[in-house]
This record gives C-alpha cells, structure tokens and sequence, in this order.
C-alpha cells in the first residue's frame, strides 16, 4: 500500500504550520513544566507577582493540553481528512485563519494568564474576550472540517473522522457552556462566571473531564486509527469494534465528570451516576486501545525495529494503564485517598506524556518527511533515544507521584494511638520534598527528548540524512541479501 | 440491526454529526439541568451573605493568584478533613462564589475554614515570606501585596454584575459599594461603620487589616476575604436548634 505521492491537490501548506506550531509549544510547554516543579523544590523561584506557581501553572497545563496537544490535532486532523476523503482541505483561506487565530487565542491566553486576567476555571481560565475569540476560531474548525467531509471523493467516512468530528463538536458545546460569563465592563478583562457553587462545580467538570474525554482522547483516537495502520501497513483491527468504540466511548464519557466532586457538597445522586459511568468508560477505553494494539496482528516483528511503531504502541499502553486507573480512581472510596493528592497530578501525567505526547511524537514522525518531501527521518536512531528518554522520564514521574500521592492521602488521615491526627500539614509538604525533586528529574528528560526529537526534525526538513546510519542500513541490507 | 446499516451514517457527515450531537448530550442533561432546581440541591443555611466589597476584592486578588492551585476550600465529610479543617463544607457556603473555588489540589491545607484561625498580623507576616513563620513551607510569597492599592474605584460595576448573576446585593449595598470598602479596611476606631454593618451584619470584621494606615492594599483585601471564609454559618448555634427538637 503505497502513499499517494504528494499531489498538488493536498494542502500541505497548513498541515505544515500546525506540525511547526506543535514542536513549538511542545517544548515551551514541557519547559514551563519543569519550571514550576523546580519552583516546587525551590520556592525562592517563585519571582512575584508575575512568575509565581499560581500564576504559571495554567501556562503550563494550557501550553502542553491547548497549545501542543490542539496544534497537533489541527495537523493530524487536516492531514487524515484530506488523504482520507481524498479532496483538497475546503477554504484555503479559512483553514489558515484557523492556524493564525488559534495561535492568537494561545498567546492571548498565556499573556492573560502571566498578568493575573483569569476566569479561576481550570483548564478553562481564558476570560471572556479570549473565548469568544476561541469560539469564532472554532466554528471556522469545523467548517473546514465538516465542508472536506461532505465534498469527499470517497464514499464512506474513514472512523478517524468520526472520532475528530465528535471531537469539535463536543469541545464546541463544552466550550460554550463552561465559559459562560458577564464582562464587569465591556472594556475592561474581568468577568463573573454565569454560575456558583455547586452549579458552577458540575458544570466545570461536565468540561473538564470531557475536556479530557474529547480533546485529549476522542481527537488522538483519531490519529491512532490512521496513523498506527499506517505505520504498521495493517488494516484496522475491527469493524465493528470500531463502531462500538466510537458510540459508546463518546456516549459514556461525558457522564462521568462528577467524579472529581466526590464527598462534596454536589448531590449524592449525581456522584454515583459520576462514578458508574466512570467505571463503565473502562470498557469502550480498552476496546480502543485493543482495536489499535491488534492492528498489529501478524506484523508483530515490525514492533521490533520500527521505533516509530514502538512510539504509537506505547502510547496505546499508557492510554490503557491511565484508563484503568481512572475508573479506578472514580470509586468513591479510594477516591477519599486519593483527592486532592499528587495521586491525580501522576495519573493525569501518565495521560498526558504517555498517552497524548507519544501517540502525537508517532504522528509527527510520520508525518513529518512526507510533509516535506524528504524519503525518510534524518535519524532513526534519534527516534529511538527520544523513545527510551522519554519512557524513562515518564517512569520516574508518574512512579513518584504514585509514592508521593499515596503518602499524603495516607499522612492526612493517620491518627496516634489518643485519637488524635498524628501529622500536622507542613510534615506532609516536607515528606514530599524527595519525590518532587524525582519529578524535576522525570520532566526534564521528557523536555530532553521532545529536543532531540526537533533537532531530529530540523535536520530533516533541512534535507540532511545521518550518513552513519545510511550505511550501517545499507550493510544490512547487503548481508541480508546475501543470506 | 446488522452492522451494515451503519454505512447510513457513515455516508452522510451531517447525519454523523447530528447523531452524535444528540449522543453527547444525553449525560450533560441528566446530570445538570436538576441541579438548577436550588431548592433541592442547596439547604438554606442561617448566616451566608453576599461578601461585601472589600472582601470580593479580596476574593477577585485569590482567583488571580490561583490561589486554588494549591488550597481546597471544600471540606469533605470524612473523620480526618472535620478534625483537621472543622465542620464540612456545605452547599449554601459557595452560592454566591462566581465561580466555585472547591480546588482540586492540596499543596496547602484546605481554607474553606480558615477564617479567624490565625491573626490579621499572621496573615500579613505569612503573605509577605511564608518561610518566616513556617520554614519548610514551599508556598511563594506576595510581598507586592502590600504595596499595591486594592482597586476599589469600579466596585459598583463589580456588584451590579453579580447582582445580574443572581447574588442578591441591594441597590444600597451597590451605591455605597466603595465607601464600604474603604470603611471596612479602616476600622470603627478610625470611621464610621455603622452603614457597613447595617448592610452586612454586626459580625462583619472591619478593621485595618494589614496595619498600614496610609494605604488600602491588596494585602488588605485578602485577609479580610481569608478572615470571612468558613465563619459565616455559626454552626454552634444550628447544633442547639437541632438538639432542642
């Protein structure tokens, strides 16, 4: 199954932009996050007002989740409808609007951020104007989208198109209804959220688990259902678990917010739907990942030396272990334990780096000399420390903050033998000291890869090939032969 | 239903995408549209206030630091949380945060009830190094607090908004918005406060918090609105009317 050789008709041109943008912010991104976990360790690094924890941890998660993760939905989402449909992105013009006014929205958002405007939402804080911005930025998505899909060549929507549609869609509502607001004044940044209190919190995380369940999955489920048969020169494993997996994974997810507002004030009704539907979703999550992983079915050996196969597979595993320890995590009773705790930060980073970053590292390394036109990578071996880097990097990260996590929930609730609490709070802040200093280290030989991964990419949109490895393969090709 | 009937769909984007309009949306219903029925979800509770104007300062300098990055102001109904923070947190105690600061995240203790636990002096001293006072802490610190004015002059604007949002501020509470302010960070030995506790009631603290009298900073904001947090509802009270029935 050849590629269609780059034609004219595709336009490569945005496709291009967003995968530079995903580097970009990749590494601005993951650097903000090593940054405030050194800020963790060494709290004089904290410069007020501007560069305080509060004030750069959304820089950080907004960076990494919006900025790299939504660029590299953008690419991947224009590249796949276009090779899938067969036709040419819908509106030149409008798709570049989409590259330049979502990077608007980034850097409004950040500067916003850096300078204390804030609507005080996690993962949703841009205030108002920047959202209505997001908003005209986003209806011009799925225009682009939605008109490619229906002036398609092909006669069926290939399912990598399903799980993107439902992506933008789904972001759209989620988008609206959250950031719902009143400007204290129309010239001025400040707003108030249109809700409080118990309304306000089932709303926001109505968002922000779905943020998680269509941004962060729906839309890398779409890339996994290209791009790993793809790579793997495999059809899809199913069919039918295909559509079983589509329609119960976006019918389910968005059920399962309530689960982060366990044993609060929201009503118990609604946290035991929360939870049910959470341990539901465990289902559809392993189908998914079972329909990608069995893609591999009898090309496993392509495992062994494609480090770019070995990218995508891994990510497929995280997204199974981060989808088990959800639902997990969703019970209300370990959820008495692990709330509040560096327990979340760890599972949300085994999403994040393992699930999300290397499924978008495979992409990019696939997508990246065909973009350009060049035959191959600069470097395979490249790929491969990046591999080996990162997976140790995400190994110490998420292990750390298993041990760290466990140890408050347990610290907080332990009682000497009168009865009473037998730690203060600040005991707990110094016990973690040791593995928020693990963290740096984890974080920063992720940010050490995505580096040698651009040097990787520069080098190869430069046109270069690593001569060394050109001919060690051209030995073993030769050898192979002769045997 | 065969599988093949699926093609349907898969033929036609706009019936895909309504399709999943409608799947999507199912959740997002069930779980939210009753929680608009208040009176089931929120108990009325003797006590809870609108915050007056300096305290939504204060409130409006917590959201900008993000302060909730780090400190829950939700206490759970578990054995430790109740010894540790006091009462659990009720529903009628953030109706009138736009929006709720719950958090997610304990880097700091929990402050839903932190209001009167330590001294303005503390809070000041804290706030400006935390390491003075607690030396493994990893809190940064806002001295510039302290030097930067609170910004009172829209105040009015700020109530009339919240007032569109349901909080239920009276024209008198909008119209002497700044003047509360300002009574509230100087204290009854220095004005007077009497239109400020008619308004908020005889247990508002008002007071200068942050010991600077030729200024009302930011610093004094804040701990006016970490001085409110938790003590609105006098939970000794409700104990005796439930034990008398």
């Amino acid at each position: 199954m050849e590629d269609i050789k780059t034609g004219p008709n595709y336009n490569y041109d945005v496709v291009k932009k967003f995968t530079l943008a995903t580097i970009f912010w990749g590494v601005i991104g993951m650097a903000a996050g090593v940054f405030i976990a050194l800020q963790m360790v060494f709290p004089d690094l904290n410069i007020e007002p501007y560069l305080s924890f509060g004030r750069l941890r959304p820089v950080h998660t907004s960076a990494v989740i919006f900025a790299f993760g939504g660029n590299a939905l953008f690419a991947t989402s224009y590249y796949i409808v276009q090779r899938t449909c067969g036709v040419r992105l819908w509106s030149d013009k409008l798709a570049d609007f989409t590259f330049w006014g979502y990077q608007a929205f980034i850097v409004m958002a950040a500067l916003g951020y850096v300078l204390g405007v804030t609507q005080g939402k996690e993962y949703a804080q841009p205030e108002w104007y920047a959202d209505i911005w997001l908003t005209i930025v986003w209806v011009a998505y799925l225009l682009v989208y939605l008109m490619t899909c229906v002036k398609r060549k092909e006669p069926h929507l290939y399912v990598a198109n399903w799980f993107f549609l439902a992506f933008i869609i789904t972001v759209a509502i989620l988008h609206l209804g959250n950031a719902l607001a009143l400007p204290v004044d129309i010239t001025g940044a400040k707003s108030y959220s249109a809700f409080a209190g118990v309304q306000a919190a089932m709303i926001q995380w109505w968002y922000g688990h779905n943020a998680v369940g269509f941004f962060l999955t729906a839309g890398f489920l779409g890339m996994v259902y290209y791009f790993i048969p793809k790579q793997a020169n495999r059809p899809i494993y199913s069919y039918r678990l295909s559509i079983v997996h589509f329609w119960s994974l976006i019918f389910i997810y968005i059920w399962a917010g309530p689960h982060h507002l366990h044993y609060t004030a929201l009503p118990d009704w609604a946290q035991t739907l929360g939870m049910t539907f959470s341990i539901m979703l465990w289902m559809p999550s392993w189908g998914g990942m079972i329909n990608g992983a069995m893609t591999l079915s009898g090309a496993w050996h392509k495992l062994r030396d494609d480090p770019i196969l070995q990218f995508m597979i891994i990510a497929l595993a995280f997204y199974g272990m981060a989808t088990f320890e959800g639902p997990l995590m969703s019970i209300r009773a370990v959820n008495a334990l692990s709330h509040y705790t560096d327990w979340t930060v760890g599972h949300v980073h085994s999403g994040a780096l393992g699930w999300n970053g290397f499924i978008t590292f495979g992409c990019l390394y696939y997508m990246v000399p065909k973009l350009w036109g060049r035959e191959k990578l600069y470097s395979t071996k490249l790929v491969s420390l990046h591999l080996w880097i990162a997976t140790l990097g995400i190994v110490l990260y998420i292990s750390a903050m298993w041990v760290s996590g466990i140890m408050q929930g347990l610290m907080w609730r332990s009682y000497d033998d009168l009865g009473f609490l037998q730690f203060s709070f600040v005991e707990s802040v110094i016990a973690m000291e040791p593995f928020y200093i693990i963290r740096v280290i984890g974080g920063l030989l992720y940010l050490i890869g995505a580096l040698i991964m651009a040097y990787n990419f520069w080098r190869t949109i430069r046109g270069d090939v690593n001569e060394k490895e050109q001919n060690t393969v051209l030995q073993s090709k030769t050898s192979g032969a002769m045997a | 239903m065969s599988w093949r009937n699926h093609k349907h769909i898969e033929k036609n984007a706009l019936l895909l995408l309504g399709l999943t309009i409608i799947v999507v949306s199912i959740g997002g219903i069930v779980e939210i549209v009753p929680l608009f029925r208040k009176e089931t979800v929120i108990e009325p509770v003797e006590g809870v206030r609108p915050y007056t104007p300096l305290e939504l300062v204060g409130q409006n300098i917590y959201v900008r630091e993000n302060c909730m990055s780090c400190h829950s102001q939700h206490i759970r109904p578990l054995r430790d949380e109740v010894v540790r923070y006091g009462h659990y947190s009720l529903a009628a105690e953030s109706m009138y945060d736009h929006p709720f600061l719950w958090g997610s995240k304990r880097t700091g203790p929990d402050l839903a009830r932190v209001g009167g636990k330590y001294s303005d002096e503390w809070h000041k001293a804290h706030l400006k190094e935390p390491r003075d006072l607690v030396p493994e802490s990893i809190m940064p610190s806002y001295e510039f607090l302290l030097h930067k004015g609170a910004r009172l002059h829209d105040l009015k604007d700020h109530l009339k908004t919240l007032r569109i949002l349901g909080v239920p501020y009276t024209d008198d509470m909008i119209d002497m918005a700044v003047k509360d302010a300002t009574a509230q960070a100087t204290g009854e030995a220095r004005t007077d406060t009497s239109g400020l506790e008619e308004r908020y009631g005889e247990a508002v603290n008002a007071r200068d918090f942050d010991g600077q009298a030729d200024i009302i900073s930011e610093m004094d904001a804040l701990i006016a609105y970490l001085q409110v947090l938790g003590t609105m509802v006098d939970f000794e009270a409700a104990k005796k009317v439930e034990g008398g029935e």
